[in-house]
């Protein structure tokens, strides 16, 4: 009697235990037996090619390159849609390190920095109002576009310095100026910016129009006395015929620019700029003629 | 039968939100709130997730009863749950993979969502047949959808906007989702 009792009590906890376990442990198995056989299935074949030069480049996933971020660009480039050079902040020695995984020569890579278009300080741009609202371009920008007259100027209240990376923004005199040292040319600024008056430019080329308006002469005289008025007295006197005026603004086509500087002599604005030697001496020097 | 799966689907949405009114999923919707887009990319991997749990675990449920080890149940779902967004994110990454680019790396995160959970446990709780159980999932994921879009339209304002310095952050987004919460409330009049 007593050893049936005990014996069905037996039996009863081995079903409690065993039930459960077999089945949680079963489910487990067949499980994970489908997804190894679902990962064979749906195993989808990636260029090897591609985790590589996503490991070679810097993996900021800063967008300076032109695609959504670092795998995007590795993407395109075994794709075959994009160059080997366009990774702004890695330069050469990341562009021939993905030429080798590519198995093609290496191209040159330009050196780009990040360049704010505007030579507006407070001493030239006139405001129409006085902003004390929170220090943020973008805050401002609702707010008429904010407090400078022109339109097309720096707001300066430095959206661009939060978004650099590199510490390589400051502001001077209401105008946002770019350390042409610090600058690893990644394009947070440019993407930033409310105005977009940021412009990523070749660092060899010396000469540039620091100016975004597209107002007439007249209008932006009145409200800068220092913005391009699209004389066109700098397209003129280029020697290297490398200057167009559009929409009212000089362009200096830096293919064509043999760095004479004879547009930044003659410009009556002083708005043409000299970039080789340090940034801040040619603004103050310029910007405040 | 029609009328039915409307007043579920309203419960799902408005009355009884998963986020707002049962708190549940709270990570994912303030972790994945701070753009309309993402939240929306999350709000539909949820959606789709939900409902497919929801029908997967209806069988389960079933087999559990059947051996009357009901509960196992918890354990058993996690596991169906976790096996689930594996499977089909292997499957998008083959099949669809526009719509795997879009869902992006939510779909893992769903696995650690505890709405998917709690919309499992519900159906049973609620004694859902097949079909309810599918509208109720996809339904309390549309109202997930629309709770973390209406917190994230609210925080890209806030973005912009003068906040005291010792409320910038999280504690304002708590007290956004607070004050969504007791809106909610006001469906409460709703329920049948």
């Amino acid at each position: 009697m007593l050893t049936i009792c005990l014996g069905r009590k037996a039996m009863n906890f081995m079903m409690d235990i065993l039930f459960p376990v077999i089945l949680i442990g079963g489910m487990g198995l067949v499980f994970g037996v489908l997804l190894a056989v679902a990962a064979k299935a749906f195993a989808v074949k990636v260029d090897e090619r591609i985790p590589k030069i996503t490991q070679a480049l810097p993996g900021a996933n800063c967008g300076g390159c032109g695609y959504a971020g670092c795998a995007a660009y590795a993407d395109a480039i075994v794709k075959g849609e994009a160059k080997t050079n366009c990774c702004p902040s890695g330069g050469a020695a990341v562009a021939s390190k993905i030429a080798e995984i590519m198995g093609v020569d290496a191209l040159d890579v330009v050196p780009m920095v990040a360049r704010v278009m505007c030579s507006g300080t407070k001493d030239c741009a006139k405001t129409k109002y006085i902003y004390s609202g929170e220090t943020d371009c973008h805050s401002a920008m609702k707010l008429g576009g904010g407090p400078k007259l022109c339109s097309y100027g720096c707001i300066g209240l430095g959206s661009c310095i939060k978004a650099c990376s590199n510490d390589a923004i400051s502001i001077k005199n209401g105008v946002a100026v770019i350390d042409k040292d610090k600058c690893g040319a990644c394009g947070q600024c440019v993407a930033e910016c409310p105005k977009h008056i940021i412009e990523l430019v070749r660092a060899d080329v010396s000469y540039a129009v620091t100016c975004s308006s597209k107002d007439k002469g007249k209008k932006v005289r009145a409200v800068c006395s220092t913005g391009c008025i699209g004389c066109g007295i700098c397209a003129k006197n280029c020697l290297a015929e490398a200057i167009t005026i559009e929409n009212n603004l000089a362009k200096i086509d830096p293919e064509k620019c043999a760095n004479c500087g004879m547009c930044a002599e003659k410009c009556p604005q002083k708005v043409i700029s000299f970039m080789t030697v340090p940034y801040e001496d040619t603004f103050e020097e310029f910007v405040r003629v | 039968m029609l009328s039915n799966l409307l007043t579920l689907s309203i419960g799902a949405i408005l009355i009884e939100n998963f986020v707002l009114v049962q708190f549940m999923g709270i990570c994912p919707f303030l972790g994945v709130s701070k753009k309309v887009e993402t939240a929306t990319g999350m709000g539909l991997a949820v959606v789709f997730v939900m409902a497919c749990a929801s029908g997967l675990t209806y069988f389960v449920n079933l087999l559990l009863n059947l051996l009357g080890i009901a509960y196992m149940r918890t354990i058993a779902f996690i596991l169906v749950i976790a096996v689930l967004v594996q499977f089909v994110e292997m499957f998008l990454k083959k099949s669809i993979p526009a719509l795997y680019n879009s869902l992006g790396i939510y779909l893992p995160l769903i696995t650690t969502n505890c709405a998917v959970l709690g919309v499992a446990l519900l159906n049973v709780t609620k004694k859902l047949g097949f079909i309810e159980s599918l509208v109720y999932g996809a339904t309390a994921g549309l109202g997930f959808t629309l709770a973390i879009i209406l917190l994230a339209g609210v925080r890209e304002r806030l973005e912009s906007s003068n906040i005291p310095d010792f409320l910038k952050g999280m504690p304002i987004t708590l007290i956004t989702a607070g004050l969504l919460s007791v809106a909610f409330m006001g469906f409460s009049g709703l329920s049948f």
